[in-house]
């Protein structure tokens, strides 16, 4: 995969470029002796790797205003870092550019339970804004599987999703407010605790732009109150469409799960394999649907779900009666990843699709499968229609990644045919930049561009990311 | 000239043309939002032609229709299928003394969102799709009909309370909800404006999923919804925890007592500039409290739990906007003048001044959606 072709004159400047850095930051805040810029030289998307020319860890707003200023005098390009747990390469670096990373800016700054807000330094995990209200009753909504790790910082630049946004939304539905540095160095506060803004909407277009406006320092973020409790069914069906026109069926009918989970048959087998969740093996597909509420209102939700269900032939119907058994329900989705990884190499995709049209969808992406002689496991949050297929290959065997990567982009360009979309809560990043002209007119992402113009003028945040390369280009030599 | 003389474009197509041929414009629904933010010389050009329902499905929540569609005929359409547009679209015609139908493309050019924001997120939190033409003519398209979408830039976000000034909104997409199956609105009595706000604040930090919270004319509303058995539980729980704050009454499925917060009806027939205030929940009755003492503030209604705040003052002067908004600034908010005379929105700015780099960034982009000011001209910012 091409990224943007180094500077070579940045490159020449590397110690003029770190002593600058150094003259307004803590000695231990820039690193630049290459035994240490390896650690920084990919994030999860590990196939693709290039260690940085710098990378800059910064403690306070002040700093990362100062290490930007003199990256913008230097003509210096800057990758954002949350916890480099992107999918996408959203923050691979470039070898002429400097990686901002926040992991520092780690402080809970203020909780407010009467006002329902949390204010952070991005730095801090996803999982730990939560643990920093759960005692009092509260929690923050968007939970990514990553949230151990993954910092609310990436969540923002991704506009990351999770399990359980089918009911509150993902992260730009619960952000209000962010401290916000410009490529240029400059200081802003955009939103704050209230809940809307008072002009244009610049919180909403800085949420998910993968870091390519600007570098976010600090975070008000909505926390809602916990409901009293929350309980899993699983149901096994005979096949894919089945479980899907059941999902249909739950919504019609006016009950919103926190969680509508699905996965097919082969998806199924390698869970259950790794995780004896007891699985229905005998099953084409499987969902698991989550409630919430008083003892009383889950069970009054199950028994409606259960009587939909009841319609579509379940093969299997498990409905959890303690905790135990509600975590064993959901062990088996929650290994999914690791269990896939036990057998195979694998990538993950997180193209979004009409719920509609998931019979179709899947019966071409098995087509596919025959096709390209890759299997691939299906795991789908069904409420919200966001795919993720598990395409399995072989990282040993030559043009086995090419292979994937091709499988992959069709079944990305799937969902767009269908109405859907290339990523859900992944981002774009590298990984699908290229594909970016199946969704988009070159006038949509002109217009996409022209925001990048007004926020980084001379484009140095984040390069290579979410515009194919050359439309990039193109854009670039027309302005200039 | 007279709306009804109105270009009224019957196509994308037709209204791109307009736009690359002809403008200035000011961009028309119905006519119901023309009072809003600062007067606009230019000749109307009417969303109302486009119209059509481009998809609407029950199992995937998911409506698309053209910016003129009429709200009250989308309404009726959804509530067929026991369904509604989430976030309560505020309804501005009480306040304004306005008339003409409500447009969907109004609705998400100002966002107007109504109580139900604090639960199901506001207009911008449901919008998950739009097809404009920008200042030059150009037809784009941002966001799609799923609703999980993070591709490329969320532009979607960022026209929805654009007031037209970034582009011509011709077709949006929505994210719906099922109507519930009952509803109950708590209500207390008595509480002053700050105890009223530390009622609801705790109602809200409840389990309970509390999906309105206001205080107004001496009563203090919590509204719990869902299906019967659930509403009952949970609205007897919540009674229980706000005990320390009076006996709370139970009052069923009362829609019109949820209109009139929505619309601020209370204020409709005062005279007076009614301000929209935007602030911390805990700061709106200190805010008002601050502000009725230095004379610049007569009645308050609190939606948003205190966070929304509808602020009638006397229309004279620059109609209170220098103390409002000095307060309001110093507790982080905003304020949008919302109801005044034209002289006043010209004198006064209606939408709250922005600290110069933010002003920078939206100037920046005004210009480059629209470098003609063709486009609602002025509306938001001179």
């Amino acid at each position: 995969m091409r990224m943007p072709t180094p500077d070579p004159d940045i490159l020449a400047r590397r110690s003029a470029v770190a002593a600058r850095l150094r003259a307004v930051l803590p000695e231990d805040a820039v690193i630049d002796a290459s035994e240490e810029l390896v650690a920084y030289e990919c994030d999860a998307l590990s196939a693709y790797r290039c260690p940085p020319l710098a990378v800059v860890l910064p403690r306070s707003t002040a700093e990362v205003a100062s290490a930007l200023r003199v990256c913008w005098e230097e003509g210096v390009p800057v990758v954002p870092r949350g916890s480099g747990t992107s999918l996408a390469g959203g923050a691979l670096p470039t070898a002429d550019s400097v990686i901002l990373g926040v992991a520092r800016l780690n402080r809970v700054l203020e909780t407010s339970l009467e006002d329902r807000v949390i204010r952070v330094q991005t730095g801090v995990t996803n999982i730990s804004v939560t643990q920093a209200v759960q005692s009092d009753g509260f929690f923050y909504a968007p939970d990514p599987s990553s949230q151990l790790a993954c910092a609310i910082a990436g969540n923002i630049a991704m506009n990351s999703g999770g399990a359980h946004c089918l009911k509150y939304g993902v992260t730009t539905n619960n952000l209000l407010g962010v401290t916000f540095v410009t490529m240029q160095g400059e200081v802003m506060e955009i939103g704050g605790a209230h809940l809307d803004a008072p002009g244009l909407d610049l919180l909403g277009v800085i949420c998910g732009s993968e870091g390519q406006l600007g570098v976010v320092t600090e975070a008000t973020l909505r926390i809602l109150a916990a409901p009293e409790g929350a309980r899993p069914i699983l149901f096994g069906f005979e096949t894919s469409a089945v479980a899907g026109a059941c999902v249909a069926d739950i919504i019609r009918a006016g009950v919103i799960p926190v969680a509508l989970e699905f996965m097919d048959g082969p998806a199924i087998r390698v869970c259950e394999e790794f995780a004896q969740a007891g699985y229905p093996l005998n099953a084409g597909a499987l969902l698991i649907v989550e409630v919430e509420g008083s003892p009383a209102e889950i069970d009054d939700q199950l028994a409606r779900i259960r009587a939909i269900a009841a319609g579509h032939a379940p093969l299997a119907v498990r409905e959890a009666a303690t905790p135990e058994e509600a975590a064993a329900i959901w062990l088996g989705r929650k290994s999914a990843f690791g269990a896939m990884g036990q057998i195979s190499d694998y990538m993950c995709l997180d193209g979004t699709i009409p719920v509609g049209a998931l019979p179709e969808v899947l019966s071409r992406i098995e087509a596919l499968s025959a096709q390209y002689g890759l299997g691939v496991a299906n795991i789908f949050h069904a409420g919200d229609g966001n795919m993720h297929p598990l395409i399995m290959f072989d990282a040993n065997k030559p043009g086995d990644l090419e292979k994937c990567e091709a499988f992959g982009a069709d079944i990305l360009r799937l969902c767009v045919e269908v109405g859907g979309c290339l990523t859900g809560e992944h981002g774009v990043g590298v990984e699908k930049r290229e594909l970016m002209t199946a969704q988009f007119t070159a006038d949509d992402m002109t217009a996409q561009m022209a925001v990048k113009d007004v926020f980084d003028p001379k484009w140095l945040l984040n390069p290579g990311k979410v515009f194919p390369l050359a439309t990039v280009e193109g854009h670039r030599m027309a302005a200039e | 000239m007279s709306l009804a003389e109105a270009l009224a474009p019957a196509s994308e197509a037709e209204a791109a043309e307009a736009v690359r041929d002809g403008g200035p414009f000011e961009i028309v629904g119905g006519g119901a939002r023309l009072a809003l933010g600062r007067p606009v010389e230019a000749a109307p050009l009417s969303t109302l032609r486009l119209d059509a329902v481009t998809l609407y499905e029950p199992q995937a929540l998911t409506l698309v229709a053209g910016a003129g569609a009429r709200l009250d005929a989308i309404e009726a359409m959804l509530a067929a299928e026991g369904q509604r547009l989430p976030f309560e679209p505020m309804d501005p015609r009480p306040l304004l003394g306005s008339d003409g139908p409500l447009t969907l493309g109004g609705v998400a050019a100002t966002n107007a969102s109504g109580p139900r924001r604090i639960q199901a997120g506001a207009c911008r939190d449901s919008l998950i799709g739009v097809r404009l033409v920008d200042g030059r003519g150009t037809v784009l398209k941002n966001g799609g009909r799923v609703m999980k979408n993070v591709t490329g830039y969320d532009l979607v976000k960022l026209m929805c309370g654009a007031y037209g000034v970034l582009g011509l909104l011709t077709e949006v997409a929505f994210k719906l909800q099922p109507i519930p199956e009952t509803s109950a609105t708590l209500v207390l009595r008595g509480l002053d404006e700050a105890r009223a706000i530390a009622a609801l604040s705790m109602a809200l930090g409840s389990p309970f999923d509390v999906t309105g919270a206001a205080h107004a004319a001496g009563e203090t509303l919590a509204r719990i919804e869902g299906f019967e058995a659930s509403v009952a539980y949970r609205a007897a729980e919540l009674r229980k925890a706000l005990a320390a704050f009076g006996e709370a009454e139970i009052v069923m499925d009362d829609p019109a007592r949820w209109a009139a917060v929505r619309d601020a009806t209370p204020l409709a027939g005062a005279q007076g500039a009614v301000w929209r205030l935007s602030l911390r929940p805990s700061d709106g009755p200190k805010a008002v409290a601050a502000l009725r003492e230095a004379g610049a503030a007569q009645d308050a209604l609190y939606d948003w739990g205190g966070g929304l705040v509808w602020l009638l003052t006397p229309e004279d002067g620059d109609a209170g906007a220098a103390a409002i908004r000095a307060e309001v600034s110093r507790r982080g908010g905003h304020a949008t003048l919302f109801r005044a005379g034209q002289a006043t929105r010209r004198a006064v700015a209606p939408f709250h001044p922005e600290p110069a780099p933010v002003a920078a960034l939206s100037a920046g982009l005004r210009a480059k959606f629209d470098p003609a000011g063709k486009l609602n001209p002025g509306r938001m910012a001179p």
